[in-house]
């Protein structure tokens, strides 16, 4: 007993390794109760009871789904260029693990708790256009290709409102680090200035993830599943973890940039004595119930209005709040020291 | 410190072979994938230096925006690679002749020349109090005072790169019937139906 708790106190890399592995795991559980979630709300909305039969309440599903992917047979087509049409998946999987390391779930709850928080994780984020384009190009496949084309433009196009928005909330934070960010004071008056950001910010996050009504790249009406068209099995799991995975990490970060993470909501003291971290999952649940809602109300736009959306639409607007931001941040002399 | 030199010597071996692999690698896509790796990697060693900043903005800028829109175009083109290759042996001398200037020019330059000796006098580094801040606010407190000319001359010329690019590439096609969403919202049911009651077997 005494050994594990010097081997605990004295390498850091036994409890990094620990944490991680907590974080991983309870990610993966997370994704797959996702699924089971998207598959139960949408069926209410429309009427349906969702998953029933595995399990009491279907609630065995999720591990039914991934039992049944693991043990099917990874198809390589002949034609596919074999290293990067592997790679692409994992890549894909991985960024949207790395992300979680600054992510804070309560006070002094993060992995690593560095000054950049914010520009750390929209490198991550800009960088998993690559998981998609890579699988496009390497299936060797037309529908596989136009979906990644698809999904390079349109994420390309929605980082810049995004890039942004996180200058905005910047401004009235005055910190790149997340924790800071969280703690930050915040008026009324300021977070009645971000909302409308929060809006725009929920809007292109949907775009960014792929999802619906913005799941053009993957379009089963058009381009039969887009870019993971060639994939199966494992290699679609992969994709399939990778997606739901991004949509909570995206959740996670509008949560903290806009609704105070940890924090008991609207500042109630009284609410304090639940813990930070369940604060954190019952708003991360709220924002990933807005995603199932909107993939279960919203028809897929058409490629030209989503350009037309991001371009002409969300990236004047939030460039203009930028400088409404800063100007009311000067003019009521509310800048952060 | 044996962490640091280990990742020092991981991002930097990783660095060099991968800018290997960019002029080496037969496909030009697989040569921008090496090139995406090598920005990462140098990114990793900004972090290490300290310059977490900087190399945030290598890996959002480069990796982020740049290297996908190469990767797109890389994509796009359908070359003919083993066509291209055919001929390429005959340029070796001239590109031998090239790098030799260049590598007699280097060590002509850096033997003998000694580039601007009272610069350290010149350089007006405010380095007083910056010890405490992180290096993204020690990088906004000079750029956005001391150096705003420079820095808004940068954007200035951005800007044009920018506004040159879109009037190069634009044309206007005739005869292409775009979404106007304005007379779209401008259109009242009053303006394009019309309710016509119709008596049995006559029609309209």
């Amino acid at each position: 007993m005494d050994l594990i708790v010097s081997i605990w106190s004295d390498y850091w890399i036994v409890r990094t390794v620990v944490f991680t592995l907590i974080t991983v795991v309870g990610l993966l559980i997370a994704v797959a109760y996702l699924t089971y979630a998207e598959r139960k709300v949408m069926g209410a909305m429309q009427r349906r009871q969702g998953p029933m039969t595995v399990g009491p309440f279907g609630l065995l599903q999720p591990i039914a789904d991934g039992v049944k992917l693991f043990s099917k047979e990874t198809i390589i087509p002949s034609q596919a260029h074999r290293v990067v049409f592997l790679l692409a998946p994992m890549i894909l999987f991985a960024l949207s693990l790395v992300a979680w390391v600054v992510i804070p779930f309560d006070k002094g709850w993060v992995l690593a708790n560095i000054n950049v928080g914010v520009l750390y994780l929209f490198a991550i984020s800009s960088m998993g256009v690559y998981g998609v384009i890579m699988a496009g190009w390497a299936s060797n496949s037309r529908y596989a290709f136009l979906g990644a084309l698809r999904s390079a433009s349109q994420m390309v196009s929605y980082e810049v409102s995004m890039g942004l928005i996180i200058v905005c909330v910047l401004l009235t934070t005055g910190s790149l680090n997340l924790q800071e960010i969280v703690l930050a004071p915040r008026p009324f008056w300021i977070q009645a200035m971000l909302f409308p950001m929060f809006v725009v910010f929920l809007i292109s996050i949907l775009a960014e993830t792929n999802r619906a009504p913005f799941d053009l790249p993957e379009g089963e009406s058009e381009i039969t599943g887009g870019f993971m068209v060639e994939y199966s099995a494992m290699a679609f799991a992969l994709f399939f973890l990778g997606e739901y995975a991004n949509m909570i990490l995206m959740s996670a970060i509008t949560v903290t940039l806009f609704l105070g993470g940890w924090l008991p909501p609207f500042g109630f003291e009284f609410l304090a004595f639940v813990p930070g971290i369940i604060w954190f999952a019952l708003k991360t649940a709220m924002i990933l119930f807005v995603f199932i809602w909107a993939r279960a109300t919203l028809p897929r736009f058409r490629y030209d209005q989503l350009m037309r959306l991001g371009w002409k639409v969300f990236l004047p607007l939030t460039l203009f709040w930028v400088v409404f931001v800063a100007g009311m941040l000067i003019t009521f002399d509310a800048l952060p020291k | 410190m044996l962490v640091q030199a280990f990742a020092f010597y991981l991002f930097a071996g990783i660095l060099v072979l991968s800018a290997l692999m960019v002029i080496t690698a037969r496909n030009p896509v697989h040569s921008v994938l090496f090139l995406i790796l090598g920005f990462f990697n140098s990114s990793g060693l900004f972090v290490l230096l300290g310059a977490e900043f900087i190399g945030m903005i290598m890996v959002i800028v480069y990796v982020g925006a740049v290297a996908v829109l190469f990767l797109f175009v890389v994509m796009m083109l359908d070359i003919d690679f083993a066509n291209l290759r055919q001929g390429a042996m005959q340029y070796v001398p001239v590109g031998i002749i090239i790098g030799g200037i260049l590598l007699f020019e280097l060590v002509a330059l850096y033997t003998s020349w000694h580039f601007a000796p009272d610069i350290a006098g010149n350089l007006d580094v405010p380095d007083s109090g910056f010890a405490e801040v992180t290096n993204t606010e020690a990088l906004g407190l000079v750029l956005y005072t001391k150096y705003v000319a420079a820095f808004q001359l940068a954007g200035l010329i951005l800007f044009v790169a920018m506004v040159g690019a879109i009037v190069l590439t634009h044309r206007v096609r005739p005869g292409v019937r775009r979404q106007k969403v304005s007379v779209q919202q401008a259109r009242s049911p009053d303006d394009v139906l019309e309710i016509v009651k119709v008596a049995p077997k006559t029609g309209v």
